[in-house]
């Protein structure tokens, strides 16, 4: 068979594509205490930036939707500037300005032509937005109900339903329970008074990582950091979050639903950011249900029964345990037999590891396609911003490889025995009821 | 239809120019185009095989042909097993998948530029040696249904679109939707798929396309010693399709269990490839680009944050489609309003741009985000490849990326006037709303944790 014979050929130039270094990166604080992340890149005329505060709707306090509202509102207006004149001063530079907000993050990103006139207005205007947002009433008011329209949307998605209810239910009163859209209640009673105090408390030098990757020196990422901090107040850290309680005990949750299919959600907290057992955990999930199509969960569920389109397994890092995840959506009537094939082939895994000669093929996949991940600014601005917001090693790209290469099948059986407990699992399933 | 991730909608607007490098063109002896672009950022390549055929060259009874065979090409071949393509791309560090879209169907692989040869071996040998096999047809016809149920049967906003579409083309096969009408992907037999198979699958009806850190002339020998081994084949002649002139205003209602309105408004328009005068798609592009090119184009100043009639609104316009096309609007009114009211807005700014020429100052902020975004494109090899494949494969040449930024800017705010008194006329216009039904009575509750009917166990 030809394709045999390629694939010998092939694996003695492997190790060429190993020596293959990661990006330079440079780090530096800014006179105020922001942590700077950057990478030269000067092949096109252009710059990223991706700033990173620890301002997601972890940090919501008793009010969610507080995060994503305060993070939309940097784009309606800031010092002088109007909301259409923000929009516009960006766009007439050819700029693009965009916020987005998760659990952990709240993100605010800028990506410009680098030349020198272009690239000093458009800074000008980010800087603006990150020290003197107006958080106008009016355009409060217009957000508030862009957030409702958001969660009605959300109610007729199975698959958000599903995503909303896993998290409420696997995290009970941790701050990651609650999804960052927010709810109606909270919508409707947050201030502006609420806005400014969170925007004040957390969107200030101490609490952000700056990452830069583009067409400029290091002389000059130093100025532009420095510029853009330079009104903000050094202010503190956002304090740890609370320890994720795990439960003992597994939970089911069925929500009845008018859709043809069932979305199902299953899983358990497991992995915050900088776990010692990351490296097995990521290769020994890579090949149950991270590496797409040729996944075991991916076979069992899809190529051989045709059951589903999409299944898949993750592990999501957070600051604090983020969950490990399995997700599948399958027609309503083979439902409880993709729950049983996906649990099957988790158990199995665990309880006879790794096929050794699966584990090599995942090792070659991973270590092969590592250059892919940082091919392009935006992929490497996106890699450093949070390698600087997790508190990432600065040589974490540089020694990745060696890393995955070194984990053997004993240790991914080890890690997910005493990692993983599927008799914990929480199961949520959005679909029809059964009659 | 992607294989796999979700497909996002390329604005040929924001494609375009590929100055920045030079584009390599080769012809094999069989027929099979060849073309190569070099970016030694990164040791990197992306390697796309492009077939003329997909949802529009789909006869009645038959759609969803394109797509489904798209998915059996991961089955197997006279030389591999079910799944090997995707194992043997995978252990050589690959990430691969294919698109099926309404003229093309394309197969890709991104990995380390030296691996190239292994995806040029794998994609020649399913060019010319697929076994389609019962069994796995008959898995795979379910897996599609699977998708189409996550896609459109379960989404209202996407069912919507889709009897849009199929009200509002009359003839034109886009009225299809790309996965297929569910009961022809019931009937389709595993002969309806080998007869596709031999009818478009030929290098003299594909396009390779290679961009990264590759050498030109390394590039069109290897192809030559791959796809150059593929016998050309005849290629079926589809029909031309045009659709006729819409006389009257149409309008149509979806109600399926939903929780908000949602409106789309379509008024046919030429494309490129059908304009009889060749300024208008370029003109429908500005007109685009007022309305709904960023958070300053006109449907966000006006509609979004000046009177809040919407929630979300927005103008699209493709003018590198095969056949002629529709300026499409769509949106979902803010809390407090209706439908009426956002397709009144959406009617009055149509109107605005037909009674007054567009401002300088806006012609001006699209030219320059147009020319910004060429520098942009550059970031992201697959994307430059996309450009390539999507301009050949629709029947313009890739070159023509070149002279688009420079069509756009000769166009005149007489002229964005003119296409819009043209064409956006009712009797050219056709209405969608979904009218939410409802969704039974515990959705809610059970979404705040109030329990409900939601069962914990």
């Amino acid at each position: 068979m030809f394709a045999r014979a390629i694939l010998l050929s092939v694996a003695l130039l492997l190790f060429a594509v190993q020596a293959h270094a990661g990006p330079r990166i440079q780090t530096w604080e800014t006179s105020n205490g922001a942590k700077v992340m950057f990478v030269e890149a000067p092949a096109i005329p252009m710059l990223d930036i991706r700033l990173v505060f620890n301002a997601g709707s972890a940090r919501d306090g008793s009010l969610p939707g507080l995060a994503l509202m305060t993070n939309m509102l940097l784009n309606d207006g800031a010092g002088d500037l109007s909301a259409d004149q923000l929009a516009e001063g960006f766009e007439s530079l050819g700029a693009q300005f965009g916020t987005s907000s998760l659990r952990d993050m709240a993100i605010v990103t800028l990506r410009t032509l680098s030349d020198d006139e272009v690239q000093r207005q458009s800074l000008a205007l980010l800087q603006q937005v990150l020290t003197s947002p107006t958080f106008a009433g009016d355009e409060i008011e217009r957000r508030r109900l862009q957030m409702q329209v958001a969660l009605e949307k959300q109610k007729e998605s199975p698959s958000a339903t599903a995503k909303i209810n896993f998290f409420r239910m696997l995290y009970g009163d941790h701050p990651y329970a609650h999804d960052p859209g927010g709810n109606e209640q909270s919508i409707e009673a947050m201030t502006r008074e609420d806005i400014v105090a969170f925007f004040k408390r957390y969107y200030v030098a101490s609490n952000t990582v700056i990452a830069l990757v583009g067409a400029i020196d290091r002389k000059r990422a130093e100025e532009i950091a420095e510029e853009l901090t330079r009104d903000m107040p050094a202010g503190e850290k956002a304090p740890s979050l609370p320890k994720v309680a795990l439960s003992e005990k597994g939970e089911e949750l069925a929500v009845n639903f008018p859709s043809s299919q069932t979305h199902i959600y299953m899983g358990q907290p497991v992995m915050a950011r900088g776990d010692e057992d990351f490296f097995p955990l990521y290769v020994g999930n890579h090949m149950l249900g991270g590496s797409g199509l040729v996944s075991m969960l991916s076979e069992q569920v899809r190529e051989n029964r045709g059951l589903a389109y999409s299944v898949y397994s993750y592990f999501s890092q957070m600051q604090n345990k983020g969950p490990f995840v399995f997700n599948a959506q399958t027609r309503t009537d083979r439902a409880h037999e993709t729950l049983a094939v996906i649990r099957q082939t988790l158990e199995g895994f665990m309880k006879d590891g790794p096929d050794e000669d699966r584990l090599t093929a995942a090792r070659k996949n991973i270590t092969g396609s590592f250059p892919l991940q940082t091919s392009s600014n935006a992929n490497i601005v996106e890699y450093i911003a949070m390698m600087g917001f997790y508190d990432y090693p600065l040589d974490y790209l540089d020694t990745f490889i060696d890393k995955v290469n070194a984990v053997t099948a004993e240790d991914i059986r080890d890690a997910f025995r005493r990692r993983v407990n599927p008799d914990a699992f929480l199961v949520v399933t959005v679909g029809k009821k059964d009659t | 239809m992607i294989r796999k991730a979700l497909w996002f909608a390329l604005l040929l607007l924001a494609a375009g120019s590929t100055a920045a490098s030079e584009v390599h063109e080769f012809m094999l002896d069989n027929g099979m185009k060849v073309l190569v672009k070099e970016d030694h950022r990164a040791p990197i390549a992306v390697s796309q095989v492009w077939y003329k055929v997909g949802a529009s060259y789909e006869p009645r009874g038959l759609t969803g042909v394109s797509h489904v065979l798209e998915h059996m090409m991961f089955k197997g071949t006279k030389n591999l097993g079910p799944n090997e393509f995707s194992q043997i791309i995978a252990e050589n560090g690959g990430k691969e998948n294919a698109f099926t879209g309404r003229d093309y169907t394309a197969y890709f692989q991104t990995l380390a530029s030296d691996r190239l040869p292994v995806a040029f071996e794998l994609e020649a040998d399913r060019m010319e040696n697929l076994l389609l096999d019962e069994k796995e047809f008959q898995k795979e016809r379910q897996v599609v249904i699977e998708e189409r149920r996550m896609r459109t049967d379960d989404k209202p906003t996407a069912m919507t679109y889709e009897q849009f579409n199929a009200t509002a083309y009359r003839v034109l096969p886009y009225r299809n939707p790309v996965i297929g009408w569910r009961s022809d992907l019931e009937n389709l037999e595993l002969e309806d798929l080998s007869d596709w198979y031999s009818r478009f699958y030929a290098p003299n009806n594909a396009l390779l396309v290679v961009v990264g850190d590759v050498d030109p002339d390394e590039i069109h020998a290897m192809a030559r010693e791959t796809f150059g081994k593929v016998k050309r084949r005849e290629v079926y002649n589809i029909k031309p399709a045009t659709e006729p002139e819409q006389r009257g205003l149409t309008r149509l209602q979806v109600k399926a269990p939903a929780r908000k309105p949602y409106l789309i408004m379509g008024y046919k328009t030429p494309t490129i490839t059908s304009a009889e005068v060749e300024w208008e798609p370029y003109a429908l592009e500005i007109a685009a680009a007022v309305l709904d090119g960023g958070d300053s184009a006109r449907l966000s100043r006006s509609l979004i944050r000046g009177n809040r009639i919407a929630a979300s609104a927005s103008a699209w316009y493709d003018s590198t489609t095969r056949l002629s096309g529709m300026m499409v609007f769509n949106g979902t009114p803010n809390e407090g309003k209706n439908v009426k009211d956002l397709e009144k807005a959406l009617l009055s700014e149509i109107e605005k741009l037909k009674n007054e020429p567009i401002a300088a100052k806006e012609l001006k902020r699209i030219i320059t985000q147009t020319v910004a975004s060429k520098v942009y494109e550059l970031d992201s090899v697959y994307y430059q490849a996309m450009q390539i494949g999507l301009l050949e494969t629709v029947g313009l040449d890739w070159q023509l990326a070149d002279t688009i930024v420079d069509k756009l800017k000769a166009v005149t705010p007489e002229q964005v006037q003119a296409v819009a008194k043209k064409y956006f006329v009712p009797d050219n216009l056709t209405v969608a709303v979904l009218e939410p039904q409802s969704m039974g009575q515990d959705e809610t509750t059970a979404l705040n944790g109030n329990g409900g009917d939601a069962d914990v166990r």
